[in-house]
């Protein structure tokens, strides 16, 4: 009777064994860091001889008046609402186009894929370039045409979306290669049957392709969502969230309010804030979109 | 927050190993620096620092690269708090308050011990100490110190029927040669404009060059009230949007900081208020005559000071002190001031580094070198405050707000005043 106990508890301590350093890992640099996180969002902020004392809810009174952070959240959302279903969109179609038969289609794929290579500060430095008014690439352009010049990063009404301008420019070409991939393990047998059938190509497109994306688009979507949230670079060398925080986002703020601030106190309020909207985010496609997605 | 964990993590274990990797014997001395104007100031700083080990067997200086202004201070302030601070360090002179706020640096009067040394305290350009001292304390000691300067294109004066070698000396000047150098195409848009005034990222320094020009100052020297809302600020901010808005002889929105030395070798400004850090880069890469004044005065002559001081940490043993505070008397002392100034373009900080033969060979042959020190008779404090990055935010926000139209110069001072005063009311 002892023997299978004695089996259990081996293979327990096995599995164990074998998930530790994983779990350590995972422990020591995400779950630790963001319990506290939500630990010091309750404290003070030290300063020098200033212990860090218990505030209750201060720093989160304290968000609720806070306009900028109100400013910046929207700017996120929209930054978000605009550049994911955008970039994954314009992602989808370059990657029909190239997956088609089409001279030159190396080519056509590489300079599709180059951005996303390019570091997002070499990104956002080049961009600098094209946005510069009166000399800039767009405004010699426009120039061209007889039309007058534009500060595109120093007026508040374009800031953000030049900045979105450039999110896309980088993402897209990369969420393309995971739809090429994908295209290409489409079985043509699908397509030749639906020709048979009489289908028009959007219908192919509506009722087997789309679906049998599903899960990249899924996939990339999560992933767009995150980056979304996560690439600020260019915000950091294009505009530093000017003017007047009209192209600042949640993660510079968070950024500008810890290391430049130092209000480490208010910054954990701020990033809870962004770990709960990215949770409900993550929790909210895996559900809602689980169940339309079509594995094979 | 993982992110910020995980970089105090990493900078703190990599401080504790070179704070580990000393020998007994020497003192050693690890040293932060930013550097803001590209590389030539980098090496500058190793040659001068491997030429005092070279002297100094005794002590070990490990000179870091440490970033931008912005990530230097960052980085120390990291080291600090996980308890493995620098020796010494550049960092911006505004970031004083920050600093004694962390109980991070000690004042220098306290290792100024002889006569010579105590002297040495008082031996620097009066304005460069404005933001070095408070409470009767010097905190910092000038280095890498600048001012904003007028530039102008001698060759658009002639062309525009000015006289090439007089830049505008008043507000109202300044207007009206603005409108004679504005050039548009026949469908009326502009292809050359009057000046510029860069405002991305911290216009509040050159806006103070109009605050002090219209005879106000920011922010007291206890660094716990501000002054944003005074009519004569509020003046000061009418006359830098109108430039724009009204006069139409400057680029309206935010201009770029760091296109704005492109945009006047390629005369799309005729004239441009930016930093003597820029004087070696303007000499090599103007394809035009260029000249150097002061900025233009409205009720007075006036522009701040700029750029980085030397700070002497807490927590170090009292050999590092001390051998820090030599360090810090040789690489200021003329003769290596001198270099500095001429390999850079920073206004060498006291005096007797303009009466050294080398500083009066560069300067013969380049006089504009001159104007940012003559200048330095005018010029006052950058603004510089408790919770310093938070204030300037507070300002820049407030400006911007106004350049781009959104708001009215006097709401969005008033607005920033509030604001600041109700975070700088823990320090009155």
């Amino acid at each position: 009777m002892t023997r299978p106990s004695l089996t259990l508890r081996r293979e327990w301590v096995h599995g164990w064994l074998l998930l530790t350093p994983a779990l350590v890992l995972l422990f020591a640099f995400t779950h630790l860091p963001a319990v506290t996180t939500i630990w010091d969002s309750f404290f003070s902020t030290p300063r020098g001889r200033r212990e860090a004392k218990f505030v209750g809810l201060r720093n989160y009174e304290t968000l609720l008046a806070d306009d900028t952070f109100w400013q910046v959240l929207s700017n996120s959302l929209w930054y978000a609402a605009v550049t994911i279903p955008v970039s994954v969109g314009l992602a989808l179609l370059m990657a029909l186009w190239v997956d088609g038969r089409l001279s030159g289609r190396g080519f056509v794929r590489l300079a599709y894929f180059a951005p996303t290579v390019l570091p997002l500060i070499a990104v956002a430095n080049i961009w600098m370039f094209f946005y510069t008014p009166g000399f800039g690439l767009i405004d010699q352009i426009r120039g061209a045409f007889g039309l007058p010049e534009v500060n595109w990063l120093g007026n508040p009404d374009l800031a953000l979306g030049s900045v979105m301008v450039v999110a896309i420019w980088k993402e897209a070409g990369f969420f393309m290669i995971f739809y090429l991939a994908a295209l290409q393990s489409i079985p043509p047998q699908l397509r030749e049957a639906a020709a048979i059938e009489g289908a028009s190509r959007w219908t192919f497109f509506r009722r087997v392709t789309f679906p049998l994306l599903m899960p990249t688009t899924l996939f990339v979507s999560v992933n767009a969502v995150i980056n979304s949230f996560r690439m600020v670079d260019h915000v950091f060398v294009m505009t530093e969230g000017g003017p007047d925080n009209a192209s600042s986002l949640l993660l510079f703020y968070i950024y500008e309010t810890a290391f430049k601030y130092w209000d480490t106190a208010y910054a954990s309020t701020l990033t809870v804030v962004l770990l709960v909207l990215l949770s409900a985010l993550a929790l909210g496609q895996f559900f809602l979109l689980d169940k339309r997605v079509h594995y094979r | 927050m993982t992110l910020m964990k995980t970089m105090t993590t990493t900078l703190g274990a990599a401080a504790l190993l070179a704070s580990t990797a000393t020998t007994a014997l020497a003192v050693d001395l690890q040293f932060f620096f930013p550097v803001a104007v590209g590389g030539k100031a980098a090496d500058t700083i190793q040659a001068l620092t491997d030429e005092y080990a070279a002297a100094n067997p005794d002590v070990k200086i490990d000179a870091v690269y440490a970033g931008s202004y912005q990530d230097t201070i960052t980085k120390t302030l990291t080291a600090v708090r996980g308890g493995t601070p620098p020796q010494l360090s550049v960092i911006l002179s505004v970031d004083m308050f920050t600093l004694i706020e962390e109980d991070a640096i000690i004042p220098f009067d306290g290792l100024a011990k002889s006569d010579a040394d105590k002297a040495w305290l008082t031996s620097f350009y009066p304005a460069f100490m404005d933001n070095s001292m408070t409470g009767g304390k010097t905190y910092g000691i000038p280095f890498q110190r600048s001012t904003p300067v007028l530039y102008w294109n001698k060759e658009a004066f002639k062309e525009a029927g000015l006289d090439p070698e007089t830049p505008p000396a008043t507000w109202e000047e300044q207007i009206a040669f603005g409108k004679k150098l504005t050039k548009r195409d026949a469908n009326g848009n502009v292809t050359q404009w009057g000046m510029r005034i860069p405002s991305s990222g911290f216009p509040y320094w050159l806006f103070q060059g109009l605050t002090t020009q219209n005879d106000v100052i920011l922010a007291n020297d206890a660094g716990n009230k501000t002054n944003f809302d005074d009519p004569k600020v509020v003046e000061a901010l009418q006359y830098l949007v109108d430039l724009s808005a009204k006069h139409e002889v400057m680029q309206p929105g935010i201009i770029e900081w760091g296109s704005t030395p492109k945009a006047f070798f390629e005369g799309q400004t005729a004239m441009m208020w930016t930093t003597t850090g820029n004087l070696t880069n303007v000499r090599d890469n103007a394809p035009f005559d260029f000249g150097v004044g002061m900025l233009p005065a409205n009720k007075r002559r006036g522009a701040p000071t700029g750029g980085g001081n030397f700070y002497i940490f807490k927590d170090s043993t009292d050999e590092q002190k001390a051998a820090s505070f030599e360090f810090i008397k040789w690489i200021t002392a003329p003769e290596q001031a001198a270099k500095w100034t001429i390999a850079t373009g920073y206004v060498a900080p006291r005096p007797d580094a303009w009466e050294t033969p080398a500083m009066k060979q560069y300067v013969a042959d380049f006089p504009p070198a001159l104007v940012a020190r003559d200048q330095l008779e005018y010029a006052v404090a950058e603004l510089s405050t408790y919770q310093n990055q938070r204030i300037t935010t507070i300002l820049n926000d407030a400006l911007e707000a106004a350049i781009t139209g959104q708001k009215a110069p006097a709401a969005a001072l008033e607005e920033a005043q509030a604001e600041a005063d109700r975070i700088l009311a823990d320090y009155r």
